[in-house]
Parts: structure tokens; C-alpha cells; sequence
């Protein structure tokens, strides 16, 4: 048995379809080493969610392995438990109970010694910054803080594997960043295993030590965001015309140095190998094309989801919801 | 952890979910009471009937809110239930090390003891407005004991229509279903005295007659062992129907490995 399997998360083949519906995971093949943060990268219906709930024991595999923490998640679903943390997409906390209240009852139900319970709480309380919202309904907290709070709750047993499924959807982007910090720094000082799901390119980039990137139930490319980005290579230009009537113009003069990128805002190029941002400068200024603005950008995840799937992140994002509704993902 | 633990967790959050939710808690304490008064002003006169069991219709109808507060109970477990599982609190729960049948026993605990809470404060009322237990102090021990069975039986029932349907709206629709067993029952008059043979039929058939009738014999004659044998029997026989119909529904509910 591998590392991964003792510790980690091992899925193999995994498959999961719906009564009525198509394959919402087909097929996919993950490993996640012990310690490490994996970022699950997908539009809205891609099979994130149903992959968490897979691993989390909520829902039982149609075909396929997968053991985390070496326990297999169908067979020794108790044991999983046990191991795991988990934050849901939707954060499912009771208004009328205070911060305090979810932090008694999760203990508890937890298994948590009851002398402990009490410093836990605290402790946890102070580590996400709700301590003076503590004993305060939970109906009268933000949206930044009820994610938090759902946060203290997935780690208030210790859990050696975190699940967070969008932890930061819909966050404003201070909210974003704590959440951020505080996944960071369990996995640092605690070496927690995190396995998070999310749409946002910047959380995966900035979070995650690998990242898995799914479409459409299937697992379309697997690295390290750097691995993912150098897979693409080649930067792009973007430039701004000073008048919306030359951006044709401007479009076929930029095609001579690379392949034209789908963008609204702007007119895009991915550089053709060995040309950079000079030697497009030295262009522009010889030919007296009138620019506002001329950027060169690195690889992005999105231009990776981009080159492996033909649409850009926001698009697939924006067609699910128009296909099904803002539906499971 | 013990099942004990989980249970008493369980069931102190219902508790204070009701407690916090004060249009939750009061109208099951005072809409009996108040539809007893209007009862008792408008029909006070039928204690004159012939036959009419006793001269006080107050102690006639005392035994209506016990029965009638237990069917507000199955609302409060049935909706509380069903919104847990709409907001996907189910869910969280299923993450923990929590036993289905913690859940379900927690839950009820929590409509046990807010269902004594409310027995206790009727038989308060009842001796504030000079209503004599004829069952004396064992009485009112057998009608605490009542109360706790009631609750427990209609807090399932609330709890299966909840894991059924996963809808706190379908289990608020049944409400005014179960009313109608209230209403066509004896809680007015004695089964005898019903003049009309379809409700007095309905209401022979009704188990809530048994009930109420229970209750009232404690209240009214003192130690009438049929009245109790049927009153226990029926709430234990609903209570043991829908136990087993919830946790086979909580079993579905809660599909984790």
C-alpha cells in the first residue's frame, strides 16, 4: 500500500452516475500525498462536489476504489469519519444556535473528551477570529464568518484530512484571504492533508500544491500550477486600441506573432516560441499601431483549462448555469 | 462516545432551538389553553345534559390541550427535522460519529421534554382555576407519564412525515390533517352524548377520543382502567407504528457508508 493510501487520499477508476442524470465523475484517478494542499479546479456541474461527497461517505461510489486516510470509504465508512474534517459547500449552520452551541454539539458528537471541550472551542474560536462573536446567534453572522465558523467545526476533532468544498464561494475578498491564511497555516503548523474544491483560478494558484483540473466528470490536467502553466508555455500580449474601430486591425497584426486567444476586453495573442514583449513593442511603435495599453501575461490555470478543454473557466461556468441552473458541482 | 452523550446533545439543541423561537414555543401553551376557555364559556351549559359526567365542563376540557399541545409537538419535530435536512444541517451530522437512532432519539427527547413542560403547565392552570384531580397525586404521575408517551408518539410521526418527505412545508401541510382528528373526536362531549351518528361514529373510531378520554378519566372519575388500557394502548401502538416507519425513513435519509 502506498503512502498516499495510509494517509492520504488514493482514488482509482472512480464513477459516480445519477438515476436520471449523465456520469456526473467518470472515471477519474487522484492521489493526494499526506500533508499536501490539492486544489480540485472546475466550473460549476464539473463533478466536484459529488467527488467530495463520494470521499466523504455521503455517497457511495457507482464503480471504482477510493481510500483515504488507508480507510476504504465504502466498506469502512465510520473509520473515514473519524480521520476527516469536512466544510460542505453550503455552510449548514442553525441560526438560532450561537457559535459556541455548533462548537459544544460538533464536539460532542465528535467524540471529543468533555474536559477538553470547553478549551477546544475557545481555542478554535480565537483561531478563526470569532471569539467576541462567540455567544452571539449565528442568524446575526456574515457570510464570511459563517464559513469560518464552519471551518473551526470541520477541525474541531483534529481531523488528519480536511475536505473544503468552495470554501470561499461568494466570500467578499477580505473574508477570502482569512480563509485562505487559516487553510494555510493548519497545513503548515499541523500538516493537515487539505483537499479542496473550488472555481476560483487565484484560490487554486495560491492554495494549492497540486492541482487537478475536471470537465465534465473527467480529470483533464493534473500538476502543480506551476507544471500546469509551463504544459501551455508560451505567454500572451494583450493590447488595448484607443479606438473600438481599429480593433480589427489591430487583431490581424497581432495574428502575425502568434494565435489569437478568445477575449472580450482586449486583443489577445499566445506568443509564437522565442518572440517576447519587445520585439512586439518594436512592432507596434515601427507600424504606428495606436494602442492605449500593451501587457504580456504569463500561463494561467485558465489558459490551461482553456488549451484542454477548448472554453475558458468563466465560459464553462456560465454555460452550466445556463444548461441546469446554479446546479451541483 | 456513548449513545447516551449523543443523544442529550441532540436533544438539548432541541430544546433551545424552541426556547430561542419564541413564536415556536408560546402558541402550543397558549392556543390549547385559549380554545379550552372559548370552549368552556360557550359550552358550559352541557353539563346539564343527562349523563353529562361532571358539573365543571373546565374539568372536562382540561384534558384537550394535554393532547392537543402534543400535536403542535409533532409539528415542531416534523418541521425542525425537515428543515435540517433542507439545509443540508442532516448532512453535517452524518459526518460526525452520530448513530442514526441518536438522531432520531435525540430529537424526540427534545419533544418529550417540552411536551411535559406543557402537561405540567395545564395541570397548573387546571388547579389555578379550581379543577380537583379525582386520580389524586398518582394521577397526575400517570398524566405526566401520559404526556411523555403522547409526545413521543406524535413527535415520530412528525419525524417520519420529515425523513419521508425531506419538506418542511408537506410536514406543515399535514398539519391541519392531524387537527381534524382532534376535532372529530369526544374533546366536547361524551362519545354518548354525540347527537349526530357520523361523528359520533368518526369519533368512536378516532384513537384521539381514546386519548383525550384517558386523560379526562384521570381528571373527572379517577382510576377507570379502560379508559387508561385504550388511552395507553393506542398512543403506545401510533407511537411504536411511526418509530419504526421514521427510522426506517431516517435510514434512507442518512445514506452514508
Amino acid at each position: 500500500m502506498t503512502d498516499a493510501a495510509e494517509n492520504g487520499i488514493e482514488v482509482e477508476g472512480l464513477v459516480r452516475e445519477y438515476r436520471k442524470g449523465p456520469r456526473a465523475v467518470d472515471g477519474i484517478d487522484i492521489t493526494v500525498a499526506p500533508g499536501e494542499i490539492y486544489g480540485f479546479l472546475g466550473p460549476n456541474g464539473a463533478g466536484k462536489s459529488t467527488t467530495v461527497h463520494v470521499l466523504t461517505t455521503l455517497l457511495p461510489p457507482t464503480a471504482g476504489t477510493a481510500r483515504v486516510a488507508g480507510y476504504d470509504v465504502v466498506k469502512q465508512g465510520p473509520k473515514v469519519r473519524s480521520v476527516i474534517g469536512v466544510a460542505l459547500q453550503e455552510a449548514a449552520l442553525d441560526p438560532l444556535l450561537t457559535g459556541r452551541d455548533h462548537l459544544r454539539l460538533q464536539s460532542t458528537l465528535q467524540g471529543v473528551p468533555k474536559h477538553q471541550r470547553r478549551a477546544r472551542a475557545d481555542e478554535l474560536l480565537h483561531r478563526v477570529g470569532l471569539a467576541e462573536a462567540a455567544d452571539r446567534k449565528v442568524q446575526g453572522y456574515s457570510g464570511g464568518m459563517k464559513r469560518r465558523l464552519d471551518l473551526a467545526l470541520a477541525l474541531v476533532h483534529s481531523p488528519r484530512i480536511l475536505f473544503l468544498d468552495e470554501p470561499t464561494t461568494g466570500l467578499d475578498p477580505q473574508s477570502r484571504g482569512a480563509v485562505w491564511e487559516e487553510v494555510s497555516v493548519m497545513n503548515r503548523e499541523a500538516g493537515v492533508t487539505v483537499f479542496l474544491t473550488t472555481q476560483y483560478l487565484e484560490e487554486a494558484d495560491v492554495l494549492a500544491d497540486r492541482v487537478g483540473i475536471i470537465d465534465q466528470g473527467r480529470i483533464v490536467a493534473e500538476g502543480t500550477p506551476a507544471e500546469l502553466k509551463a504544459e501551455i508555455g508560451r505567454p500572451s500580449v494583450h493590447a488595448i486600441p484607443r479606438e473600438e474601430k481599429d480593433r480589427a486591425a489591430i487583431a490581424a497584426f497581432l495574428s502575425r506573432y502568434g494565435d489569437p486567444l478568445a477575449t472580450t476586453r482586449d486583443v489577445a495573442v499566445r506568443l509564437r516560441d522565442g518572440l517576447g514583449l519587445a520585439d512586439i513593442v518594436r512592432a507596434v511603435d515601427a507600424n504606428g499601431v495606436d494602442i492605449v495599453d500593451l501587457e504580456l501575461r504569463a500561463p494561467s490555470l485558465d489558459d490551461v483549462f482553456l488549451a484542454k478543454t477548448g472554453r475558458t473557466l468563466e465560459g464553462a461556468t456560465e454555460e452550466a448555469e445556463a444548461e441546469q441552473g446554479p446546479a451541483r458541482s | 462516545m456513548s449513545s447516551f452523550a449523543q443523544v442529550g446533545a441532540i436533544a438539548r439543541r432541541s430544546v433551545v432551538r424552541t426556547l430561542r423561537q419564541p413564536a415556536s414555543a408560546i402558541p402550543p401553551l397558549i392556543f390549547p389553553v385559549a380554545l379550552m376557555a372559548v370552549n368552556a364559556a360557550g359550552l358550559d351549559s352541557s353539563t346539564e345534559l343527562p349523563g353529562f359526567p361532571t358539573d365543571s365542563f373546565l374539568a372536562f376540557a382540561l384534558a384537550v390541550p394535554f393532547i392537543q399541545g402534543a400535536l403542535f409537538s409533532t409539528m415542531n419535530a416534523g418541521t425542525d427535522l425537515a428543515r435540517d435536512i433542507q439545509t443540508g444541517f442532516v448532512n453535517r451530522l452524518s459526518l460526525t460519529a452520530l448513530r442514526d437512532s441518536a438522531l432520531l432519539s435525540g430529537q424526540l427527547t427534545g419533544v418529550v421534554v417540552l411536551g411535559v413542560v406543557q402537561a405540567v403547565v395545564y395541570l397548573l392552570i387546571g388547579v389555578a382555576v379550581g379543577v380537583d384531580f379525582a386520580a389524586g397525586i398518582g394521577g397526575i404521575a400517570v398524566l405526566l407519564l401520559f404526556a411523555v408517551i403522547v409526545s413521543l408518539s406524535f413527535g415520530a410521526v412528525g419525524a417520519y412525515l420529515a425523513f419521508r418527505t425531506g419538506s418542511g412545508e408537506t410536514v406543515q401541510a399535514m398539519f391541519p390533517v392531524l387537527f381534524v382528528f382532534l376535532f372529530i373526536s369526544s374533546m366536547n362531549a361524551p362519545r354518548d352524548l354525540i347527537g349526530i351518528e357520523w361523528f359520533r361514529i368518526a369519533a368512536t373510531l378516532n384513537p384521539v377520543s381514546y386519548m383525550i378520554e384517558c386523560v379526562r378519566s384521570l381528571i373527572i372519575e379517577g382510576w377507570d382502567l379502560q379508559a387508561l388500557a385504550l388511552g395507553f394502548g393506542f398512543a403506545i401502538a401510533i407511537g411504536v407504528i411511526f418509530l419504526t416507519l421514521a427510522t426506517r425513513a431516517l435510514r434512507l435519509r442518512m445514506t452514508r457508508t
